[in-house]
């Protein structure tokens, strides 16, 4: 029993709101009515998009696009379109000029909508353990061109139009620096692939790896033809298993069909990947230290210049980019620099991978355009706040990035923007928090991340984060003063100044962001001693109404310190047991109680 | 496999590419399961095989059943796309191994969408090309 026709009601809020439940409902009724319900499948479905043109219903196969539909619209809809299969014309949208066959197809989802995928054209689509899938999809096309038809001058030229620059996260040209390692001299030349992607809360590098392999050794081989080197390696995080699986078995159908390895197709060029494995170390992403890393030594920066791109692994000329940067480059030789020039902003041209996570609704990953806001970002793509709380703030560029406040929230992003809205690109982890954190909390978190990954070499890093570190720790505990503030400042500017890499040098960003855009919230900490999130533990403390507990004990079973007993008195008026309260000394701040009191009488304070 | 050409490059692209694209016959039936970290992590290995096992006993032959990386919807995997002729393209969401049963006896077999789990608007183009 198949059905004639599906019909799909939008279910999203915007729809919703405006009787999308009520044109359903009232499509099933009339269905029933006519007696078609065995013709037509009546199905609630998520927000198409196109809210402003809403309620929407949609009908299949015709593809039949129905905007600013009504429920009283209901019966004509089934007795024309699903009994006599007529397109009823006047709720049909059209745009300007269009023909009827046109339409309707302007619906992709709303998650997409706003998305542009340049780097995740294949994830999602492909089975990445299938080099045809690949192949099917233009795979390896844009490196059959730069073999047979460029010249290694013309494959930089054309990234050179592209405006491609590096995702990395300092945004650094990637022509130039391919540039710069082809006018090295040199007999041998390495190309390494920065796999690291050590940054809490990013995962865009795995799943690009995960789902497309193959565009990063399409994209490396590439580079090799450009620079003039033969043997490439993919530095990648050891727990990352599943990505160095993918990338095992991509690397070695790309051998079987003769796209790595000697001769590949036939142009008598070589070229060889290796696949090395980082223990997990933050600072290994640094490319000096990933280099010493790859060289066997410990993984500790060294001072640049020279930079790799002169004297890079085992004193050779090193060309260093990250996954995302590399995979946007056969696309770029297929299409041209120029069409990708033709996406983003003035200054930072393509698209942008980011991980969304944190108190989002659909959180994931998600590519937009350079130059999308990180409000069309946080509510377009992401669905919004999960549990309707209130929007925050967004953390952007990792550990080395900052905060921005919902007054940023309409800055179009790419990486100038973003570095004068007071944070960075980074490598594109993008946590969003609501009004339930406490962004001293967070900004703490991030710090005791950059002092654990500190690799010790040099001590403006290595001491001045531990020093940061303690007053934070003082003013989560209550204990801070004004003077803190000062002390910051000071041994923000010094790492700032004087850290040997970078890790050093961006270690502060996050805190100074706080005192910029969360000064009330600080000095509620330090003066007050309030915590206006309630998260910092020691500045809590839990109590007990005791006009409304009723005495049911049901916080004192939950309390796992036994710092929970009833009063040693009378039930209070109209109250059948004594009411219940909290042994300050004995209470560990956990909360148990506040969530397991249905009668709302235990508060924080 | 013998090393490709140029032109044997340029062949594989257009067979295969016709063949992923192609939607008409009543044998074209894909399901693409999303198994990235994320997707595995919540139990995508399980979804595939309940579908391949489900397949088998409903003696099915004709129905793709791949993997693939992740489809950028982390929060709500197992994720799975669902291809079939004359009917919309459709993504579930949350598809657990009695879910990924259900969708092989009501939307390959009754050719009725398994309402609850359509993750979004299901529509024949996800991504303009
Ligand atoms: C502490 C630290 C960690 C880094 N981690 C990474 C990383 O995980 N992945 C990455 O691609 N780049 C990382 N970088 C940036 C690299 O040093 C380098 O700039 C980048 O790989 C260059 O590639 P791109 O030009 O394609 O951006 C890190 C930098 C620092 C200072
Ligand atoms: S809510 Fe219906 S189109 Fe957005
Ligand atoms: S690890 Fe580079 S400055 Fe400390």
């Amino acid at each position: 029993m198949a059905y004639k026709n599906y019909c799909l009601v939008c279910g999203g809020t915007g729809c919703n709101a405006n009787t999308g439940e009520e044109i359903y409902h009232e499509l099933i009724k009339k269905a029933k009515e006519l007696g078609v319900e065995n013709d037509v499948q009546i199905v609630k479905t998520g927000c198409f998009g196109f809210c402003e043109k809403g309620p929407i219903v949609k009908i299949l196969p015709e593809e039949a696009f129905y905007v600013h539909v009504k429920p009283s619209d209901a019966e004509e809809l089934i007795k024309e379109h699903i009994i006599k299969g007529r397109i009823v014309e006047r709720l049909h949208y059209s745009e300007d000029g269009q023909d009827v066959q046109e339409r309707g197809k302007i619906d992709d989802m709303r998650f997409y909508q706003k998305q542009y995928r340049i780097v995740l054209r294949n994830c999602g689509f492909i089975n990445p353990e299938d080099i045809e899938e690949y192949i099917g999809r233009e795979g390896y096309q844009g490196l059959a061109k730069a073999l047979t038809e460029m010249t290694p001058d013309q494959i930089i030229e054309e990234l050179k139009i592209s405006g491609l620059r590096g995702r990395g996260g300092a945004g650094f040209p990637t022509w130039m620096k391919w540039n710069f390692t082809k006018q090295a001299q040199s007999d041998v030349k390495y190309i390494v692939c920065n796999a690291d992607e050590g940054d809490p809360g990013a995962y865009m590098d795995r799943s690009t790896i995960e789902g497309d392999p193959h565009s990063v050794i399409e994209a490396m081989t590439i580079g090799a033809k450009a620079i003039g080197a033969s043997q490439g390696f993919v530095y990648i995080r050891a727990e990352y298993p599943l990505a160095i699986h993918r990338l095992e078995v991509a690397m070695k159908q790309a051998h079987e069909y003769g796209l790595l390895g000697k001769d590949i197709l036939g142009t008598g060029f070589d070229f060889e990947i290796e696949i090395r494995l980082g223990a997990g170390a933050f600072v290994c992403g640094e490319e000096t230290a990933l280099i010493a890393s790859i060289e066997g030594e410990r993984g500790i920066p060294k001072p640049r210049p020279p930079f790799p791109a002169v004297k890079g692994l085992w004193g050779k000329p090193t060309l260093i980019n990250n996954v995302e940067t590399y995979a946007n480059i056969p696309m770029i030789i297929l299409k041209g620099g120029n069409w990708f020039a033709s996406v983003g902003t003035e200054k930072s041209k393509g698209t942008k991978v980011f991980a969304l996570t944190g108190k989002i609704k659909n959180s994931g990953l998600v590519e937009v355009p350079m130059g999308t806001t990180l409000r069309e970002i946080i509510y377009d793509v992401g669905g919004g706040i999960k549990n309707g709380k209130k929007f925050k703030a967004v953390q952007t560029g990792g550990p080395s990035g900052g905060v921005l406040t919902a007054d940023k929230l309409d800055t179009p992003i790419d990486f100038d923007n973003l570095v004068s809205a007071g944070s960075m690109m980074g490598s594109g982890g993008m946590i969003v928090m609501n009004e339930d954190d406490c962004i001293v909390d967070i900004v703490r978190f991030y710090l005791d991340f950059s002092v654990d990954e500190s690799c010790g070499k040099c001590s403006p890093c290595r001491i001045g984060g531990r020093k940061l570190l303690n007053i934070l720790d003082k003013i989560v505990d209550g204990k801070g003063e004004m003077s803190d503030i000062d002390k910051i400042k000071e041994i923000s500017t010094a790492m700032r100044r004087s850290s040997l890499c970078a890790l050093g040098q961006t270690t502060p960003n996050p805190v100074l962001s706080i005192i910029n855009l969360f000064w009330e919230e600080l000095l509620a900490h330090i003066k007050d001693k309030k915590c206006p999130a309630g998260k910092c533990k020691k500045l809590l403390s839990f109590s007990i109404v005791r006009d409304t507990c009723i005495g049911c004990g049901v916080c004192a079973k939950k309390c796992p310190a036994n710092a929970i007993i009833p009063e040693n008195c009378e039930p209070l008026p109209g109250k059948k047991k004594p009411p219940y309260f909290i042994d300050i000394n004995k209470c560990v701040k956990c909360g148990e109680c506040l969530t397991a009191c249905k009668f709302k009488s235990v508060v924080k304070l | 496999m013998a090393k490709l050409t140029l032109a044997d490059l340029k062949k594989i692209r257009d067979e295969k590419n016709k063949e992923m694209t192609r939607r008409d016959t009543d044998k074209d039936v894909q399901i693409i399961v999303g198994m990235g970290t994320c997707g595995i992590a919540a139990g995508a290995k399980e979804t595939f095989s309940a579908f391949v096992d489900e397949l088998d006993k409903s003696n099915i032959s004709d129905v793709m059943v791949k993997q693939t990386g992740c489809m950028g919807f982390c929060s709500v995997e197992p994720t799975v796309r669902v291809t079939a002729p004359q009917m919309p393209d459709t993504i579930y969401n949350n598809v657990s191994a009695e879910i990924a049963r259900r969708i092989v006896k009501e939307h390959i077999i009754g050719k009725k969408l398994v309402s609850e789990y359509v993750f979004d608007n299901p529509s024949r183009d996800i991504i303009a090309q």
